[in-house]
């Protein structure tokens, strides 16, 4: 049986001092298409490494990466961005807009780097997707326009831009208020529902209740991994 | 993913850091601009410097006969009686290889007299080739000719200063003017040259031909003269030139080998090298200026790309996350540095000349705008922005993007 991600033994090792830090300890994983995944634990517990090794932004020191059929811990640079261009979209909790550039032009620019689509389809898709994420009418405002809902929604629109199998979110709901973060993960399910795949990294019990999957991080090791559907809160 | 897209995505990234791009573009504009100007205006007062000397005259050897010694009294130079007209004509027949024009002077004060108005001046006598010797310009009229040398003519031409104090707004060609008691025919008017190096008004003049001068005004019995000038044909045959004039008068004037020369030359080496030194001198000090104008301007550059780095860094971490490979990071940010230099450099160019032209008219100062300080500072202020717009780009392009999306 082939997953649409798989683990084997990932080891993450920072040479920092004198005492070599495990940021992730020999991580073994599998994940499924169409999944909704939380991963969760406290800080320095390896979840945000974890993720950012899964979404190629970081690169493994050991260990086995399988993402859709290719391995992905020792390709260059190059395919690396690729990838990350075709295949993944990331929402972080800093949102990582470009100042001073309007919503549709960031949307856009997954596209401008894929190349794949005329100027007036990119620009026609990144309406749609705009709207799609409530931004119906905002497409010219720049981030500073916006609130941080408002431009969490505009980072998911560019992270759909290129149609990836797989979305990944650091702290996704992190700079938000309340209300802005029920959007969100409404949002989220959404996607989930239309088959997307989703990794997300939280802290908060009521964040991760949205996901249906529920893995536990814990000093760079998965402590846990609970399959018991959406709203079972974990431990 | 293809060349437009890459310049597609440079060109707005310059278009949304109007600030950085435009301050960028100032630091470029500054440097090239202060250097074209500071060249151009130093260029046109060193050739100004170098035109004047050469008002001087080209190639001048000027033979002067020695005091005379009569006891322990000396008088001045020139005062001398021993050198004649014929010594000049013999200088043209015998030194034409070495000597192209030779002029003596042959020096009168006079009281010029034209109807009720009256002037004061000295009234040289010289050949019809010291416009060559000494680079005098006939404004109007003309010299006066080798046939009314020969012919004792009484013709004269005068300078401007003479022309405003007996004329005034009369127009002096074909007037007659008494010098002393002889009337003379106005045939010319030279073009000013104003005061020389020493403050003398070069323009205070009246040249008539030397032998009329000699025979009516001075009334020498020798056909003496106060001195030569001599025009030589190359600056480079000074030694041989001298040379061969010493043995020539020496043995017009019959001056036995015990006996020093009865004559002494001098010649404009010493002046002109002179001016080279000082001329070279401005060189350097110009070239410093301009360095440091250069300098200033590149630390501008250098500032605003490295207080911008934090952020570009953490741009190109966002990019490289949404999938630009590192030669697509390199391209961009290799283009907005190519666009920025060249529209500052053009920019700088064309302010400098502006500026350098507005400074020159006010001043009065002539401007040589050279093209090599337009692509010499061009060159330098493209590199440091290139530089610094590129090193940390390629420095960033080279982390994984997680590292540069948490750049501090």
């Amino acid at each position: 049986m082939s997953h649409l991600i798989e683990f084997r033994d990932l080891k993450k090792i920072y040479a920092q001092g004198e005492e070599p830090v495990h940021a992730l300890d020999g991580v073994s994983l599998d994940i499924d298409s169409g999944e909704f995944v939380a991963i969760m634990g406290a800080s320095g517990s390896g979840k945000s490494t974890l993720l950012n090794i899964l979404g190629c932004l970081d690169t493994p020191t050991s260990g086995s990466y399988m993402l859709d059929g290719m391995e992905i811990a020792q390709r260059s640079r190059k395919e690396l961005a690729q990838i990350r261009n075709k295949k993944l979209g990331f929402v972080f909790q800093n949102f990582n807009l470009l100042p001073r550039t309007s919503a549709i032009e960031q949307v856009e620019l997954p596209d401008l780097y894929m190349g794949r689509l005329s100027r007036r389809d990119r620009h026609r898709r990144a309406l749609e997707l705009l709207t799609r994420v409530g931004l119906g009418g905002r497409g010219t405002h720049t981030p500073a326009q916006l609130s941080g809902g408002q431009q969490q929604r505009v980072a998911i629109a560019r992270a759909l831009m290129n149609e990836p199998p797989v979305l990944f979110a650091d702290e996704p709901t992190g700079n938000l208020d309340t209300k802005a973060s029920v959007e969100i993960m409404n949002l989220f399910t959404e996607l989930s529902r239309e088959g997307i795949t989703i990794v997300m990294v939280t802290h908060e019990d009521d964040i991760a209740a949205y996901a249906k999957r529920h893995l536990v991080m814990k000093d760079g090791k998965l402590v846990k991994d609970d399959r018991r559907g959406a709203g079972g809160a974990a431990a | 993913m293809n060349v437009t897209m890459i310049f597609r995505v440079a060109l707005l990234a310059i278009m949304r850091n109007k600030t950085r791009s435009l301050l960028t573009c100032l630091g470029i504009i500054v440097g090239i601009a202060a250097v074209i100007a500071v060249l151009a205006i130093g260029k046109g007062a060193s050739t100004m410097m170098l035109n004047e000397i050469s008002t001087m005259g080209n190639n001048l050897v000027m033979v002067f006969p020695d005091r005379n010694r009569q006891g322990q009294v000396r008088s001045g130079m020139g005062a001398g009686q021993t050198m004649t007209a014929d010594d000049a004509e013999a200088i043209k027949r015998e030194l034409p290889h070495l000597v192209q024009y030779v002029s003596p002077a042959v020096n009168a004060s006079s009281q010029l007299v034209y109807q009720n108005r009256n002037w004061n001046c000295r009234v040289s006598g010289v050949s019809c080739d010291m416009p060559e010797i000494r680079n005098w310009q006939i404004g109007t009229g003309r010299f006066f000719t080798e046939d009314e040398e020969r012919n004792y003519a009484r013709v004269c031409v005068i300078g401007t200063t003479v022309e405003r104090h007996l004329f005034e707004d009369e127009d002096p060609i074909g007037r007659t003017i008494r010098i002393g008691s002889i009337p003379f025919k106005v045939v010319g008017v030279l073009r000013s040259k104003g005061a020389n190096g020493w403050g003398q008004d070069q323009d205070d003049t009246v040249m008539a031909p030397y032998t009329t001068v000699g025979r009516v005004l001075v009334r020498s019995k020798f056909r003496s003269v106060n001195m030569m000038n001599l025009s030589l044909r190359d600056m480079g045959d000074l030694e041989e030139a001298k040379r061969e004039l010493t043995a020539l008068l020496r043995q017009r004037h019959k001056l036995p080998d015990y006996q020093d020369d009865d004559f002494e030359t001098r010649d404009t080496t010493e002046i002109m090298s002179t001016m080279g030194s000082v001329s070279s001198l401005m060189t350097v000090l110009l070239t410093a200026v301009a360095a440091i104008s250069l300098l200033v301007g590149g630390i501008g550059i250098m500032n605003i790309m490295l207080v911008s780095v934090t952020e570009r860094i953490r741009e190109i971490g966002l990019r490289m996350a949404i999938g630009a490979t590192p030669f697509m990071i390199l391209s961009q940010f290799i283009i907005e540095a190519v666009v920025l230099s060249t529209v500052g450099g053009a920019l700088g160019v064309g302010l400098g000349v502006v500026v350098a032209n507005v400074i020159g008219e006010v001043n009065h100062w002539p401007i040589v705008i050279e093209a090599s300080s337009a692509i010499y500072s061009f060159l330098f202020s493209a590199f440091v922005g290139m530089f610094f717009g590129f090193y940390p780009a390629y420095r960033a392009s080279r982390l994984n993007p997680i590292d540069c999306l948490r750049y501090e």
